[in-house]
């Protein structure tokens, strides 16, 4: 059972993550990436609303009949975001200014649909947890990466505004290169694309090379490619 | 029954939906109320750091979120005016003021003295392009300070540079400091417009 925990936790992490294998939620992906706080944020509060959707989709499986369920998801999804912004706007304030954009973001992201319709309305609760913890992650590795690169290369800074996201504490992860404002096209809508499509080719070629490794090791064992959904 | 046998009822799927609609209504309606009053509270909270921000520290000694005053503003909407006094002179005036920017209205809270010079000026909301209009925000570039100081009467021209005045504007954003100057000098004008009713002056 764990190790199959353990499998559904990779495949959210990296074999099947959100951006760069399902492709979903570029919308949101594109948009909020301008920096590695923004990304952060983002990927923070949707794996939040994910893990929780999960949980819920998966505890009513059996009661929803298989006409209305997208209706049904779709009216909890849309709740629960709401709940998480009410939430947020009032005991968490600091925060919300931060992040109040991206929470009305999260229900256009149809990752969290798509998770709970390809894999909560069909596992159990404890999997379903797992995997949308795992997607989440997946999803937040991904958009902060896509964010720091962006920013690196179109602002020269790295983490900016990361104190106002997580405290103060955290201000020394923001960094500055002097001497170079960087180039604004890469914080401008074509970037994300930019730097989104070269993240995938990285991705591409180190599994390639993996894949390479393997099989010089051992000839004839072929690893299984990552499943497409 | 089983819940496969019920399942299959034709009115199993509109009365699950409505159940579960039903529901999620309850539970906004009931978050809806149990955060009301905390949000007002930190919305209130914000309002207050704003003031702060705009007036300079002394200029006032009174509680300015209760000492307001309702009149029409320069694009038909009603504009919420606080008045900073001390020792009860009217000394100046914060409002806020918005203008259509590069997406939606660009909200910002600006602070004039009596004499009609800007004392500061502070966005409140935009949703201007992350990296470019973004630095009207104090905390991302200093530009939003070079407001204070200014006034109608003096040598100021209300324009970007690229227009031909005195502001700056930003590589690659021109429309967005462009609605930003507009919208404080709109503010300028409405307070000479009403300058009277604001000082509580008699005709």
């Amino acid at each position: 059972m764990s190790t199959r925990l353990g499998a559904v936790a990779r495949e959210g992490l990296w074999d099947n993550n959100v951006v760069f294998v399902q492709m979903l939620a570029l919308c949101p992906a594109m948009a909020v990436t301008t920096s590695g706080s923004n990304g952060l944020g983002m990927g923070l509060a949707t794996t939040a609303v994910l893990l929780v959707s999960n949980v819920l989709v998966s505890a009513i499986r059996h009661a929803v009949s298989p006409q209305v369920r997208i209706p049904v998801f779709v009216v909890l999804i849309a709740a629960l975001v709401t709940l998480v912004d009410l939430a947020l706007n009032a005991w968490l304030h600091d925060l919300y200014k931060v992040l109040g954009l991206f929470i009305a973001l999260i229900v256009v992201t149809c990752a969290i649909l798509g998770r709970a319709e390809a894999f909560a309305s069909r596992s159990g609760v404890l999997a379903s947890a797992v995997d949308g913890l795992a997607m989440g992650l997946g999803f937040t590795l991904a958009l902060t990466a896509i964010g720091l690169l962006r920013e690196l290369l179109g602002a020269g800074t790295l983490f900016a505004q990361a104190s106002t996201l997580l405290g103060p504490a955290f201000s020394f992860l923001e960094l500055r290169i002097r001497g170079f404002d960087g180039a604004l096209l890469m914080i401008l809508p074509p970037g994300g694309f930019l730097v989104l499509g070269f993240l995938l080719a990285g991705k591409r070629a180190l599994e390639h090379r993996r894949r390479a490794a393997a099989r010089a090791v051992a000839p004839g064992l072929e690893l299984r490619e990552p499943s497409c959904r | 029954m089983s819940l496969e046998r019920l399942r299959e009822l034709p009115a199993y799927a509109p009365a699950l939906l409505g159940a579960v609609a039903l529901a999620a209504s309850a539970a906004l309606a009931w978050a809806y109320d149990a955060t009301r009053d905390h949000i007002a509270a930190a919305e209130a909270r914000d309002l207050r750091a704003s003031l702060a921000q705009v007036l300079p520290a002394g200029f006032a000694d009174n509680d300015l979120l209760g000492d307001t005053l309702v009149l029409d503003g320069p694009r038909g909407a009603k504009v919420k005016v606080h008045r900073a006094r001390r020792n009860d002179a009217v000394r100046g005036a914060v409002f806020s003021v918005a203008e259509r920017g590069y997406t939606e209205d660009i909200v910002l809270l600006m602070a004039v003295d009596a004499g009609g010079t800007v004392l500061g000026v502070r966005v409140l909301k935009h949703r201007e392009t992350p990296g470019l209009g973004d630095k009207i925000e104090a905390a991302r570039h200093p530009w939003i300070e070079g407001f204070a100081g200014k006034s109608l009467a003096g040598p100021t021209r209300w324009a970007v540079k690229k227009d031909g005045g005195d502001f700056d504007q930003f590589a690659g954003a021109t429309i967005t400091p462009r609605a930003v100057v507009k919208a404080v000098k709109g503010g300028l004008e409405f307070f000479e417009a009403h300058r009277r009713e604001i000082l509580g002056e008699q005709s």
